[in-house]
């Protein structure tokens, strides 16, 4: 039996969190390779998945795990179409960048 | 304790190597460290099947997907050379932005202890040390939260996935046109080209 304790402080899985968190969103920011923006989405996934395995072991109650599980589940359904669509916009455009992107532009 | 800290560097710096690496086969790489330390920072959580399916998962299913697109999409020509991984103008002030509301963050979270509320009723697993059979995240404790109390968000899963197969077969199942758009782009080009000069000799 291992102590009911965590590693190190809950807060310093919440601060890690946010800063893998908000890694990822200045990656969707600042970069316009599709490829890249979509790995950043990923990188937001993770840091909330984080989140809800350091609360689960907390509070040693496994919905957490399950909604981990669920987020995985999501994150790749997500990434097979967000790829399809980058296959299917840039197959012929010169260059992959989402600022070339202009069909919906009146 | 340690593990910890060596761990949340590692994220950190994959992280940051992810979306500032200049070709994106570099941030495949960098996603895959993270990954991989995400990994082990699940294990010492206690979730070790989590920290299975993370790599299965991710680095087994979705990276080789990302690798799959990258050399799908630079065949031929090289798409990643110039022009895709400049930085719009509007990178600095949001940058600038996002780091104000980590820095509040970082500061709401260091500034006191962050106190856990009460656990929700219903916990029934016992911690145990990983690797022994239906403790605290473990396959059999798992399994057993999916298909009784989380039925039912399990099969909402079931049904995103199919969806997301239908969607991904529409999108990338048709046949592609016959010639490329962008050689027949170019060749429109050269016709109003060749237009162009054929007017102004004709004014000449």
């Amino acid at each position: 039996m291992i102590e009911n304790a965590l590693p190190v402080a809950i807060g310093n899985y919440v601060g890690l969190s946010a800063v893998l968190f908000f890694i990822g969103l200045t990656g969707v920011l600042i970069r316009r390779n599709p490829l890249v923006m979509l790995m950043s989405i990923e990188l937001m996934f993770n840091a909330a998945n984080l989140l809800f395995l350091a609360f689960a072991r907390a509070w040693v109650h496994n919905a957490g795990h399950i909604f981990a599980f669920l987020v995985i589940t999501v994150a790749a359904a997500e990434a097979a179409i967000g790829l399809a669509i980058v296959v299917a916009v840039f197959r012929d455009a010169p260059f992959v960048d989402v600022d070339e992107v202009r069909l919906l532009k009146g | 304790m340690i593990a910890f800290w060596v761990l949340s560097v590692v994220l950190i710096a994959s992280a940051v190597w992810t979306i500032t690496a200049q070709k994106p086969v570099y941030s495949v790489v960098g996603l895959l460290a993270n990954f991989a330390a995400l990994a082990i920072l699940y294990l010492t959580l206690s979730a070790e099947f989590l920290a299975v399916i993370q790599l299965i998962v991710y680095s087994g299913a979705i990276l080789v997907l990302f690798v799959f697109v990258i050399a799908l999409l630079s065949s031929g020509v090289a798409p990643f050379a110039a022009g895709p991984n400049r930085m719009p103008k509007a990178a600095l002030p949001a940058v600038a932005l996002v780091c104000v509301a980590l820095g509040f963050v970082v500061f709401a979270v260091t500034r006191g202890e962050v106190a856990i509320p009460p656990p929700p009723a219903g916990s029934t697993s016992a911690l145990g040390p990983v690797g022994t059979a239906d403790v605290f995240g473990s396959v059999g404790d798992f399994g057993k939260a999916l298909f009784t109390t989380y039925l039912l968000p399990f099969e909402v899963t079931a049904l995103i996935l199919m969806v997301a197969v239908v969607g991904v077969v529409l999108l990338s199942g048709t046949a592609p046109a016959k010639a490329p758009t962008r050689r027949r782009a170019a060749g429109v080009r050269r016709e109003l080209r060749e237009a162009v000069v054929r007017d102004g000799e004709d004014r000449r």
